[in-house]
């Protein structure tokens, strides 16, 4: 077992892990941070993606270990006093979710890239989140989503 | 309690923000997986890696002994208790199945099958000792090739005898319901127009987002099952007839489920596994499927070859059409294997009105996953023959496609129409979907921007493609279902309740994974009761709380799940009044309910439900003579199915150095009569879209010769990703359905039945002066490039 400590959504742990556990089910297992969710065993699908340090991965593809001494924020520390991030808000309001197991990942994603490109095209999105599978949507309403976001002034 | 006031007019038509959501986007979620039990035990599933052999030992020692296992079961420790998989549907009297266990016993059948389980403390324990299973197989040769496994060269079940489950066959003038298929043929082949093409339907699989998982608590009195499921009153009646449990004293609640399209349509080996391990144990068991596990072993859907024949004179005119399927069940027969290819019988014909029509059908086995409902389940490949064909046609005539398909149609001043396969169609205009749909496509500017690229050899060559479709859905008349052959009903139940502090609770029996039950039933419970929508709350999927239902697929929730529902807020009113007349002194006959209010006509005086629903909840000053309660059940069978139409056009661009295809742009009019909430169709007909076009272009589950499958993971099974899809522009016409009170249509296939034709009609149209005539689905540039070389040579 490693002893790692990790800020989670703000809060601090110090834990002793496998150092096999991948950091999505040190979320989920340890911490109950169970927002986020795991899709896939091949690092496809995005459902499982987190910030660290402000920026997306892939939770699944992480090892516990590698987050020790570093932050994560999972879609459960997206919202500050009650009030939605700009992201979750648009996802809302643009139907941009159904069965809504993609979205937490879709939504760390599309924060992660308006952040990089606060004005992008259709394309732009598209091509951003294309490690992101959606079975549901089609895709069309979470681009428009991510769009209006970004003009609402997400990315700050 | 929010006042009515602000309720806009009407709720029917207003695209509402989701209810849903909430929880969705913040991650207040309630997955299965998600749920913790004090002293829950983990399960892993040892699974065959063959997809064809006897099992002739098992060693479990190693595993037993690993740290934290509690037990490890194979299939002969329950080869006694663990009974029989259901088929629901016998599509003949006839019809061979071999025995399906959950877990096998001494003979796999295809690769993924579960042989043995193991249960331990933690997830990582029970995977771990997995791997320790010593399971000793003799290979046998597998049945693969699905029209030399109808030929029984190799036998999938070998105590069968036989691969063929079923054979089955609509004729129209068996059935009286039009003329002779072969004389039309025989007919059209002096002088007329035979078209004749043999079509293969890949095998797809769902691939719902979140992977099927089971928690069973065995602790109480009553057993509570979660499972990700569309189905919790199947699993719960399942449950009971297959491992001898009543019924009464299992619970099953289908929590947040991560979508389904048919492939959560299914009572599953897991299940009943998860039951028996919790059961044994005594402990709440947790069964959490890995998505190579989900893409191997949950249900596949479509495989079929569909031999297509089609007659018409020379002008062009449809005169016969006859299709012979082979269908691919895989190793078993799951819930409703056998009757996929039954719904999709009666829509060959599709939106035509030709005078004779024969289908055939041979189920057969081969030993892979056992294929069942996959959205649209055997209607899109009905459309798919049909709108391929009317393509060639149009080719042979020397016509546009659009005017061969007008010239074929049932005209809208001739519904109700009785069709060739026996169906009444209610209603529907096709001439103005597609008038709609060629403008918002700019249909005459893209066929003159073709002609040019034609002209001047330019690689990269344009294609129109077209799908002008109907669909028969909304699941299903039980009279009609019964005489089909099927176990079960096809009704829905529904229940109102008003509450004294006036909100309003509405139970479903419906099982939404997606679809935003909550939001439009609030709508229609608002808007027939006259209450705001913030006050309802929708109650489902969960069997103590919807105690009656028959759950989520066929696009059958609103309209037969929704209409129950308006048929128990019907029910709310009538109660209502007698006990209004009672509080306001008057006449029966006197009162007016409008607004969510009982007025008595010509005066002020009048109640509102909700202080009526407070009323109830005191009894002071009921007299006795109605019931003192405002709540109403109501049970639901539709009359006929609902048959959506539309029209949707497709514009790809194929490079012809590469066989690369681009969608430029795609158009859908869909017509699902009168739209209770915008929004959420616009949703489901996207994502309907991109599961066709995902058949069109990229989706294809492959097995290798041994009968493994070599798409055993997202990297290898394609889902289409963001930048995979176009923009699509959708629009719709409303044709009221004249079958249900409100007019409703199913929404949630009409996409996926539609696309899938007028994508691959689109590159055969940008090949055809190349000489290619199909291209094989998926259609990637390998497939599309080897058609062009064929088209060059021919």
């Amino acid at each position: 077992m490693t002893r790692i400590t990790v800020k989670v959504d703000g809060s601090s742990f110090t834990d002793e892990v496998e150092p096999r556990t991948l950091l999505v089910h040190y979320l989920r297992e340890q911490l109950g941070k169970t927002g986020t969710v795991v899709g896939c065993d091949t690092g496809n699908c995005g459902s499982c993606t987190v910030h660290l340090d402000g920026r997306s991965v892939k939770s699944c593809s992480l090892l516990a270990v590698q987050a020790d001494g570093h932050e994560v924020t999972t879609i459960e520390g997206l919202s500050t006093n009650g009030q939605l991030h700009p992201m979750q808000q648009a996802f809302h309001e643009h139907h941009a979710l159904q069965c809504g197991y993609c979205t937490p990942g879709m939504i760390m994603q599309s924060i992660d890239l308006i952040a990089d490109n606060p004005d992008p095209s259709d394309e732009d999105v598209r091509l951003g989140l294309e490690g992101n599978l959606c079975r549901c949507t089609g895709y069309q309403n979470i681009v428009k989503a991510v769009q209006a976001a970004a003009a609402a002034g997400g990315a700050q | 309690m929010t006042t009515t006031e602000d309720r806009p007019a009407t709720e029917i038509g207003n695209p509402r923000l989701r209810k849903e959501d909430a929880r969705l986007i913040t991650g207040r979620t309630r997955w299965t997986d998600n749920i913790v039990l004090p002293g829950m035990q983990h399960i892993a599933m040892v699974r065959s890696p063959f997809a064809h052999a006897r099992i002739t030992s098992i060693d479990t020692e190693a595993a037993r002994a690993a740290t934290g296992v509690v037990a490890v079961i194979t299939g002969a420790d329950i080869a006694d208790e663990q009974g029989a998989l259901p088929n629901a549907w016998a599509v003949v009297s006839d019809q061979q199945a071999p025995v399906h266990p959950s877990m096998a016993v001494d003979h796999v059948a295809f690769a993924g099958e579960i042989v043995a389980m193991v249960i331990a403390r933690t997830a990582a324990e029970a995977n771990d000792a997995a791997e320790l299973v010593d399971v000793d197989y003799e290979e046998l040769a597998p049945a693969l090739e699905l029209r030399a496994a109808a030929r029984d060269e190799v036998i999938a079940h070998p105590d069968l005898g036989t691969n063929v489950s079923a054979v089955w066959a609509y004729d129209s003038a068996e059935s009286g319901t039009g003329g002779d298929v072969e004389a039309a043929i025989a007919a059209a082949r002096n002088g007329g127009i035979v078209i004749e093409k043999e079509i293969r339907q890949q095998r797809l699989i769902p691939a719902f987002m979140e992977p099927r998982a089971i928690v069973v608590d065995p602790t109480t009195e009553q057993m509570t099952v979660w499972s990700s499921t569309q189905v919790p009153h199947f699993v719960r009646i399942f449950i009971a007839l297959v491992l001898g449990i009543p019924e009464s004293k299992i619970r099953v609640i289908a929590p947040d489920v991560g979508g389904g399209f048919g492939g959560k349509l299914q009572f599953t080996p897991e299940e009943v596994l998860t039951v028996i391990a919790a059961r044994r144990t005594g402990k709440p068991c947790k069964y959490c499927e890995t998505r190579s596990e989900s893409l191997m072993a949950a249900h596949h859907g479509r495989d079929q070859w569909q031999q297509v024949t089609l007659a018409a004179t020379a002008d062009g005119t449809v005169t016969g059409l006859k299709v012979e399927l082979t269908v691919d069940m895989g190793a078993y027969l799951g819930l409703v294997t056998s009757a996929i290819p039954l719904l999709g019988a009666f829509m060959y014909n599709g939106i035509y009105k030709f005078p004779s029509y024969h289908l055939g059908i041979t189920n057969v086995f081969t030993n892979k996953t056992w294929t069942d409902a996959y959205r649209g389940a055997g209607r899109p490949e009905a459309t798919y023959a049909i709108e391929r064909v009317m393509d060639e046609l149009a080719a042979r005539v020397g016509v546009d496609p659009l005017e061969i398909r007008e010239r074929n149609w049932i005209k809208h001043e001739e519904f109700p129409f009785s069709t060739v396969s026996g169906l009444q169609y209610d209603s529907g205009n096709y001439e103005a979907a597609t008038a709609k749909a060629r403008e918002l496509f700019g249909y005459d500017d893209l066929r003159k921007e073709q002609a040019e690229r034609r002209e001047s050899g330019d690689p990269v060559q344009l294609g129109i493609g077209i799908s002008t479709y109907t669909e028969m859905c909304g699941l299903a008349p039980s009279r009609w279902l019964g005489s089909m052959g099927y176990v079960g009903g096809g009704w829905e139940h529904a229940a109102v309740r008003m509450l004294p502090t006036g909100k309003v609770e509405v139970v479903t029996g419906t099982s939404p994974h997606g679809q935003g039950h909550e939001t439009a039933w609030s709508q229609l419970v608002a808007d027939r009761l006259g209450v705001a929508f913030e006050d309802v709350e929708v109650l489902h999927g969960d069997t103590q709380v919807a105690v009656r239902g028959l759950d989520t697929y066929g696009s059958r929730s609103l309209a037969v799940g929704g209409m129950a529902v308006l048929a128990a807020a019907d029910k709310v009113i009538e109660k209502a009044k007698p006990i209004a007349a009672q509080l306001l002194e008057a006449n029966t006959d006197d009162l007016d309910f409008s607004a969510g209010r009982y007025g008595v006509r010509g005066t002020d005086a009048g109640m509102t439900l909700a202080e009526l629903a407070f009323a109830v909840f005191q009894g002071h000053k009921l007299d006795g003579s109605a019931e003192g309660c405002l709540d109403a059940d109501a049970t639901l069978d539709p009359d006929d199915f609902s048959f959506p139409h539309g029209t949707h056009l497709c514009a790809v661009e194929v490079d012809t150095e590469t066989g690369e295809t681009k969608i430029r742009s795609y158009v859908s009019v869909d017509d699902v009569g009168v739209v209770v909430n915008p929004l959420i169709v616009e949703g489901q007909v996207h994502g309907g879209l991109a599961q066709g076009i995902a058949q069109a272009l990229y989706e294809e589950a492959v097995h290798d010769d041994s009968g493994t499958l070599i798409t055993g993971s997202f990297d290898q099974y394609l889902l289409p990703g963001a930048p995979d899809l176009p923009r699509f522009e959708t629009a719709r016409t409303e044709t009221p359905a004249t079958t249900n009170q409100l007019g409703v249509k199913g929404v949630g296939e009409a996409g996926t039945i539609a696309s899938t034709p007028a994508v691959v009609n689109a590159i055969v149209d940008a090949l055809r002066p190349l000489g290619v005539t199909d291209v094989v689905m998926p259609c990637t540039p390998y497939r599309v490039w080897k058609a062009i070389q064929e088209g060059a040579q021919s």
